[in-house]
């Protein structure tokens, strides 16, 4: 690959610190906030963050899906969620906070350390784009001749994959069928509904 | 939220686009990113939404909680279905080659792309609607300052 012009890489650079700086700041929200609603409005806007992210590293289809059920669905589901608990957080109680800094900061560092063993962003030589990626990448235009290789390997060459993961959530599906129902609210807690009936 | 004007206003104008959306991202996978699972959110988005503004009443008219909940196991039955189909043509399970006798221009990977990511995408909007039914179905209606 040939080295791109250096003005260009500049740009897509402060983009990422950019965005990264954002996602920081927006953890750091979610973690001193103690409105659930809040909470669960800022964390969408974390998903979408990250889907921008996705994006700025060139993995669009991860991107879709961040963005769809990151920030879509998963919001919507806490919110459904939100309303059948409270409001805000409690406190905890009796907290010590030197010892989970303390798990935090150590875990934190390993993490950094493990990160100057990883390739470089876009390195060819990394493990990666070797073996078993590249050969679905030499052999999608003449064994599935789609150009999204991402589609012929999920749908086609891990079709199994695929299968189990639409089976799984299926079963997501059932399971809070079993769970929840879809009994009505009026069912539910009939009382309190009757109330609600104002103008 | 019958005096949230703006909201059903902005809804009805939005659902049509999401839906179109959702069919151009199922459909257009094979050439872009995206795919069944991220088509069937975006239609199941529609329905959530229609629900949160016009209420889930509103929502299980357009969309009635017994034939989603066949239409969980139908994408299910799909996929699967794709695979027998290509099982007793001959070829291995989910070997979309044996669909169509063009291998040349590999028309058998089409169409079982096609149909399954369609099995794929039927599947998630319908258990995405049921989870949002049975999750809305058991709050009460909200009040602005319950917010």
């Amino acid at each position: 690959m040939p080295l791109e012009a250096p003005a260009q890489f500049d740009v897509m650079l402060l983009i990422d610190v950019l965005l990264l700086t954002f996602l920081l700041v927006t953890a750091m929200a979610i973690v001193t906030m103690r409105h659930l609603f809040s909470i669960v409005m800022v964390s969408g806007a974390y998903s979408l963050l990250s889907a921008a992210f996705f994006v700025n590293l060139d993995a669009v289809d991860v991107a879709f899906t961040e963005a769809a059920v990151g920030a879509g669905i998963s919001t919507v589901l806490f919110l459904g969620a939100l309303m059948l608990t409270a409001r805000t957080e409690k406190l905890p109680k009796g907290r010590q906070p030197l010892v989970p800094l303390l798990v935090v900061m150590v875990t934190g560092a390993a993490l950094i350390y493990s990160t100057w063993d990883m390739p470089n962003f876009g390195d060819p030589n990394a493990p990666a784009h070797q073996y078993v990626g590249m050969d679905y990448m030499d052999r999608t235009p003449d064994e599935i001749g789609v150009p999204n290789v991402v589609t012929a390997v999920l749908a086609s060459y891990r079709g199994y994959d695929t299968l189990g993961e639409v089976v799984v959530i299926f079963i997501a599906g059932l399971g809070v069928l079993v769970i929840l129902g879809l009994a009505s609210a009026v069912a539910v807690n009939g009382s309190r509904a009757n109330e609600e009936e104002g103008p | 939220m019958n005096h949230h004007i703006v909201l059903r206003v902005v809804t009805k104008i939005l659902v049509p686009p999401i839906l179109l959306f959702a069919l151009y991202v199922q459909f257009h996978a094979d050439f872009g990113p995206g795919g069944g699972f991220q088509a069937g959110i975006i239609f199941a988005v529609a329905f959530i939404l229609y629900g949160l503004v016009f209420g889930l009443d509103s929502a299980k008219r357009v969309a009635p909680p017994d034939i989603v909940k066949r239409l969980m196991a139908a994408g299910v039955i799909l996929f699967a279905g794709v695979g027998l189909v290509t099982l007793f043509l001959g070829e291995n399970f989910l070997d979309y080659d044996a669909l169509h006798p063009d291998t040349e221009h590999h028309l058998g990977q089409h169409y079982g792309i096609i149909v399954v990511e369609l099995g794929v995408g039927i599947t998630v909007a319908a258990v995405m609607i049921i989870l949002f039914f049975a999750f809305a179905g058991r709050t009460v209606e909200i009040h602005d300052e319950d917010w």
